[in-house]
């Protein structure tokens, strides 16, 4: 009799579940493991929507877009979360993405205009060593330098893309010039961020190409204060992560209240320790402590959409060329 | 042409087999019909086509030649833990590539073991990127898998020959001449082949140790065409090329093993005369301490590095090694539902086009299989709901030509020399299967689907393409915590992902073994 009323009960809930709206919101693996983002703002969003937010990974962030590609207009995804801004002209020539209506007081270094992605992490990309390593000051000293660096290919990683751009900004056409005198000094190219981080930890390596954040992780989650990240003077690249919703969302209101929550307290004051980037928005108790420690680039680069749309396959090219050799 | 008579009948094998290359051949022409015109291969397509000829034909080469006398030491001794070290060897094959890498590096990196060592000497330290830092990786991942399948052949000489060679008192050459040469000449090319096919897709190794966008292989250039210019026509096309190279391969392999079995046997344990003299002892035990010293080091060191992490996963990788475990198990039994069928067909006489299907699995980019099955299966279900099956599936299509490698010539053996008797006794269908076919085939089917279990354990594959959050496999989850830079954490799901993946080859394996040989 207890397992009917049991059965019973349980039937009711599923019930119950699916009058529940459901938000299906792309992103990439690591926001959804249990150490990233997503298990406290799922907990955060569904105490205040009255939904089902479902965070589904794939892969980084061009898998991603790959992923709405193949999925096309009949999408289920109404949100997708981790495209980058040398993604989002492609993202956008797509068609599938509906302007939003997010507005916030954005700590970025320069004010965003995009009506149809929305900002909600940043960092800049660097090259990470050990503590105590006398690092060089820019990519001319690196290059002449003996140090050997791992980088991510840009074909298959969101980094190995970034670093291309980061080269192209900074030094525009004589970019090739640079690739030739960082030839000797690329140990070796992997697939993703993961393989390059690890090979970095295992003392393969004296530099890896991540983030000036990366740092904060090891010293805020391990009290490990042996890593650090190199300030080059001709400035450094910006990652930015944004989100948008499908123009074929089925619950669109919902999509734009969760895009309405991303730039919210709850959302921003969970990014620094779990994807370990700056939040877009300062939270309200400010950064967690540590990340004071980080360096802070005295200038900025960030190629428009357009321009890194228009200059990928060019840097592409200049890329394989210079390290084929 | 009719089957002759014989107690089991090809069509069941043929039917499976064309189920197969449907199913592999229809997900490449679902990315073919959803491709637009893309702009076809260009210079760097073809310059990553042929590196990846080369290293495949490297590793493929350097691993076989160095399996066949660490086969035959194994063959040739009896030691305490042989066993255990023979299942400990196949270990690399079925790693996350990001996890075997880190093992190796630890051992042959910069500030790996062997540079510590030698720095000691005041040499300078190991380096081990470029193409001989692929073909060691690869031949690492491989040795053992040809290594067991040289060891099968071996193993497939009835003692009875032996006894024989022994008493007209051929020596160790003679031996070597009359039984082992025959032997290798049919065993050798398959395993080149699926060495070969296997190298051929490889794409983290290649680019990692290979050093930078020299060592690009066809995978990867799929890999972009998909990732970085989604031009679905150029990664189908890309594919094509893929399939032509596997399939070629496995025709002139195909080709080169034939030749007669070694008639029946009663099936005794073999007991070698050979080999007593204390040279053969030395260059035996050279060649297994050599082989396993190679092997076990680098899996030492995923070892060490993963036992502090053990303890600081949490429970989602557990419960993502539930989630892998019961894919192994699935996937487990699909394969031999597929590969029994199929290699009794091949056995029959209706080799070619069966086996090439079954390397289909191989040949096809798994990033093309998924992505085609995701095509097909989006219109008409949640591919989130059949995350589970798919990944299942495709993963018992990868171990098929593992499975009918090792199945055919044992299946091929057992119908000639049991064929004729049961069918003067009227003995066919079912009834053969369960009573000659199946009782005699057990050690090969154990190692088949230990290998299929563990290779489906430490599989990535389709399920990035199928998986939403709540439903991650072991290898995902590594990567997961890897992303999060959980590397301790990471390292401990390694190693229970080397547990698991070994543990289940241990077991079936074991278990088809039990009575067959001590």
């Amino acid at each position: 009799m207890k397992h009917l009323v049991l059965a019973a009960g349980l039937l009711g809930a599923t019930a119950a579940y699916a009058d529940t709206p459901e938000l299906i919101v792309y992103t990439y693996d690591s926001f959804v493991s249990d150490w990233g983002p997503g298990p406290a703002v799922e907990k955060a969003f569904e105490a205040t929507c009255g939904c089902d937010l479902k965070l589904v990974g794939a892969g980084d962030g061009a898998a991603l877009l790959a992923r709405v590609k193949l999925e096309g207009a009949r999408s289920d995804a109404d949100v997708v979360l981790g495209l980058d801004t040398n993604l989002t002209a492609a993202a956008k020539a797509t068609g599938l993405f509906a302007d939003h209506a997010v507005s916030a007081d954005y700590a970025l270094p320069f004010a965003w205009e995009d009506a149809t992605f929305a900002p909600y992490d940043w960092g800049y990309f660097a090259f990470v060593h050990k503590a105590g390593m006398d690092a060089p000051a820019n990519f001319a000293e690196l290059a002449e330098s003996d140090l050997k660096i791992v980088i991510q290919d840009p074909r298959s990683s969101t980094p190995g893309l970034g670093l291309l751009m980061w080269v192209k900004a900074a030094h525009g056409d004589k970019a090739p010039e640079i690739w030739d005198g960082l030839a000797d000094n690329v140990l070796t190219v992997t697939k993703g961020w993961s393989e390059a981080y690890g090979l970095f930890l295992e003392g393969e390596a004296d530099m890896v190409l991540s983030y000036t954040t990366s740092p904060a992780y090891h010293l805020i989650a391990e009290e490990d204060d042996s890593k650090a990240a190199a300030v080059f003077d001709e400035g450094h690249y910006m990652q930015v992560e944004v989100a948008g919703k499908l123009a074929n969302s089925d619950q669109p209101e919902l999509a734009d209240q969760f895009l309405a929550f991303m730039v919210s307290d709850a959302f921003q004051s969970v990014i620094p320790t779990t994807n370990w980037m700056y939040p877009a928005v300062t939270p309200a108790d400010g950064l967690p402590k540590g990340f004071e420690t980080l360096v802070a680039p005295e200038k900025s680069l960030l190629l428009s959409e357009d321009e890194a749309a228009a200059l990928r396959d060019v840097a592409l090219d200049e890329w394989l060329t210079a390290l084929s050799r | 042409m009719a089957d002759r008579a014989q107690p089991l009948r090809s069509r069941w094998g043929l039917g499976v087999a064309a189920c197969v290359a449907a199913l592999i051949l229809g997900a490449l022409a679902a990315v073919v019909w959803r491709a637009e015109v893309g702009r076809g291969l260009g210079f760097a397509d073809w310059a990553a086509i042929r590196f990846t000829l080369m290293q495949a034909v490297l590793s493929a080469v350097v691993s076989v030649v160095l399996a066949v006398p660490v086969a035959r030491a194994l063959a040739r001794r009896r030691f305490p833990g042989r066993r255990l070290l023979i299942a400990l060897m196949g270990a690399p094959f079925i790693l996350p590539v990001i996890v075997a890498i880190l093992g190796i590096l630890a051992v042959f990196g910069r500030s790996g073991w062997l540079s510590d060592f030698l720095g000691l000497f005041g040499f300078e330290p190991v380096q081990i990127y470029g193409l001989h830092g692929v073909v060691l990786a690869h031949v690492f991942f491989n040795l053992p898998l040809a290594t067991r399948l040289i060891l099968q052949g071996w193993q497939e000489i009835p003692a009875e020959r032996f006894r024989l060679a022994a008493q007209i008192n051929a020596d160790s050459r003679a031996m070597w001449q009359l039984l082992e040469a025959p032997m290798l000449r049919q065993v050798v090319p398959g395993a080149l082949a699926v060495v070969f096919a296997i190298c051929l897709s490889s794409f983290a190794v290649a680019l990692t140790l290979g050093g930078g966008p020299r060592a690009t292989t066809i995978e990867l250039a799929i890999y972009q065409a998909f990732r970085f210019d989604f031009d679905l026509g150029r990664a189908a096309m890309l594919s094509g090329v893929q399939l032509l190279l596997t399939g070629g391969a496995a025709l002139v392999a195909l080709r080169v093993a034939t030749g007669e079995g070694f008639g029946a046997g009663l099936d005794r344990p073999v007991r070698r005369w050979d080999g007593r003299g204390s040279l053969a002892r030395v260059a035996d035990a050279v060649c297994i301490i050599g082989a396993a010293v190679f092997l076990l080091l680098p899996l030492s060191a995923i070892v060490i590095s993963g036992l502090p992490g053990l303890v600081s996963m949490g429970a989602s990788v557990w419960l993502a090694a539930v989630y892998s475990a019961l894919i192994a198990g699935v996937s487990t039994l699909v394969l031999l539902a597929m590969a029994l069928p199929m290699a009794v067909a091949v056995a029959l006489g209706r080799g070619g086009l069966v086996e090439l299907s079954g390397l289909l699995g191989l040949a096809v980019s798994p990033l093309v299989i998924g992505t085609g099955l995701f095509i097909l299966i989006y219109p008409v279900a949640d591919p989130f709901a059949l995350a589970l099956p798919v990944t299942a599936m495709v993963n018992a299509l990868m171990s098929l030509p593992f499975a009918l490698r090792i199945l055919i010539p044992r299946v091929r053996e057992i119908l000639a020399r049991y064929g004729r008797l049961a069918m003067s006794l009227d003995m066919r269908g079912w009834v053969f299967v369960w009573r000659v076919l199946l009782p005699r085939l057990r050690p090969q089917i154990g190692f088949a689907a230990g290998l299929a279990a563990a290779l489906s354990m430490g599989d990535l594959g389709v399920i990035a393409l199928f998986a939403d959050s709540e439903t991650a496999t072991l290898p995902l989850q590594v990567y997961r915590l890897m992303g999060a830079y959980r590397m301790e954490a990471a390292s401990g799901g390694a190693l229970l992902l080397l547990c698991l993946s070994m543990g289940a080859f241990y077991i079936l394996d074991r278990g088809g073994r039990r009575h067959a040989e001590t």
